[in-house]
């Protein structure tokens, strides 16, 4: 029998495509102001892998030579980040649905069974509330990541005004590094993120638009409640 | 007599919650883009003290300004100064907009023109006879880039002292411009007075060269390496933004850090 389970808060939905638009506007204009002093690259004994970035992606992108445009959009945008991402936090914590997002103490051991079994490797996974443990690590460390967008952002931003954040990231030229890499670890999250929601399919998709999953439940007797709790 | 509602199905259910969210998420989408239509194809500002940036982003900018120094200026906020031998050797060079070429001291003066209309003109070697002042910090590029540097001057703060420019201290900017006038900039006066900014005539102890802006160059430490004028030739004071090089071509008038 069809039935429907409830999944993600209004709030949770709205703060989640709220900030889709104005991180990709953020790691864009980001990319504009990068390109002035593109210096990064990795380089392990001598030899360059990746060098960030190409002149082909920089052209593809319309990159080059927008310097002022992309400080403009990034210092507009970044209000709408910070608000965005501020009132996310307040509601989960909140309303309670942190229990449901931050690893417990099996998380990290769990993590792994779920990798594995994500990978094929494994038949069956770890037991789960709402979000596995992968999902709980992985959902909370893109919060922690997006706090730190913050604070290394306002350290290059106002370096002299808020020298001890400067202090904190490690000094300003550190603080743009670990800013660049945060951004890095988002376009990877994205990409993961993606393949996994492609995977887990069009119930697990709309629950995010819609906030329900529509599970196949087995009638049950008429004394058991239909409490969600599973230690009830 | 309104017949009580029959309760949904399931399915029914199902079906109306999905047509709402998504109808609502269509809504969002579109007008997510179409917001976005409008920000990125809206008109440039109309050129004046600032110019050549989209007129809402332009706004969002001065606002912003208007935020963060309320907010976080104080000029007992200062600059990280580092060991006198940390600082580069070789001073990186980005661009000579109005002080190319040499300009020896004996040919320039600087004038400052007072409130009352007066015009003072000063020669290097009656700067060089105020009290010297040294920094060594991190200059920093709009760009990007930062470099640890060592410059010696005058303070400001010394140089409004000296010159009884207290009247003009009071009002609310600051204009320095190139002899040429090929390159301005306008500096809000708490900035301008902050204890760290310097009219600097030398660099790790040599009189500044042709690059560098000879004779006499602003080093303010609060601020990006646009506002950090090469080559003084005036400085004049007012109340409203004096004209500023880079905030004509898009960037933020204020940029302060």
């Amino acid at each position: 029998m069809k039935a429907i389970k409830e999944k993600h808060p209004l709030v949770m939905r709205w703060t989640h495509w709220v900030n889709f638009p104005i991180l990709t506007i953020m790691i864009w204009s980001g990319m504009l102001i990068y390109w002035a002093n593109d210096e990064y690259s990795i380089t392990l004994f001598g030899h360059t892998y990746v060098r960030f970035f190409p002149d082909w992606y920089y052209q593809w992108l319309h990159i080059p030579q927008r310097l002022a445009e992309g400080m403009a959009f990034h210092f507009l945008f970044m209000w709408f980040f910070a608000l965005n991402g501020f009132f996310y936090v307040l509601y989960t914590i909140i309303s309670g649905e942190w229990r449901q997002l931050v690893p417990n103490r099996h998380s990290f051991k769990e993590a792994w069974l779920v990798l594995l079994h994500d990978l094929h490797i494994r038949k069956t996974a770890p037991p789960q509330d709402k979000y596995n443990a992968a999902q709980r690590i992985a959902y909370t460390a893109i919060i922690i990541m997006g706090f730190g967008s913050l604070v290394t952002g306002l350290a290059i931003y106002k370096p002299v005004q808020f020298n001890w954040l400067c202090w904190i990231c490690g000094g300003y030229h550190l603080a743009r590094i670990w800013h660049f890499v945060l951004t890095i670890g988002y376009v990877l999250f994205f990409l993961v993120h993606v393949v996994q929601v492609i995977l887990a399919g069009w119930n697990n998709f709309r629950s995010v638009v819609s906030g329900f999953e529509v599970v196949n439940e087995q009638p049950k007797p008429a004394i058991e409640n239909n409490n969600e709790d599973e230690k009830a | 007599m309104k017949k009580p509602e029959k309760e949904l199905t399931t399915e029914q259910k199902i079906k109306r919650r999905n047509f709402i969210s998504f109808t609502v998420f269509g809504a969002y989408v579109a007008a997510a883009y179409g917001g976005w239509r409008w920000l990125y194809k809206s008109p440039d500002e109309t050129a004046s003290v600032t110019a050549g940036a989209h007129k809402p982003l332009r706004q969002a900018l001065n606002k912003t300004e208007l935020f963060f120094r309320r907010l976080t200026f104080n000029e007992n906020h200062l600059v990280k100064t580092y060991p006198r031998e940390m600082a580069a050797k070789k001073i990186r060079h980005n661009s000579d907009i109005g002080s190319a070429g040499k300009l020896p001291p004996e040919n320039w003066k600087l004038q400052v023109k007072k409130a009352n209309g007066e015009t003072l003109q000063i020669t290097l070697d009656e700067l060089m006879k105020l009290p010297k002042t040294e920094i060594t910090y991190d200059f920093k590029c709009v760009e990007g880039w930062d470099q640890i540097s060592h410059w010696e001057g005058v303070s400001f703060r010394d140089f409004i002292k000296h010159y009884n420019l207290d009247a003009e201290a009071k009002m609310s900017y600051v204009g320095l411009e190139t002899p040429d006038k090929q390159y301005y900039v306008g500096i809000d006066m708490p900035s301008a007075i902050h204890p760290q900014t310097l009219l600097a005539y030398q660099m790790n102890d040599e009189l500044l060269n042709g690059q560098h802006g000879q004779p006499l160059r602003l080093i303010i430490p609060v601020k990006y390496g646009i506002k950090n004028l090469k080559r003084i030739g005036t400085i004049a004071f007012s109340n409203t933004r004096p004209r500023d090089y880079w905030a004509e071509q898009g960037y933020d008038y204020y940029s302060g850090l």
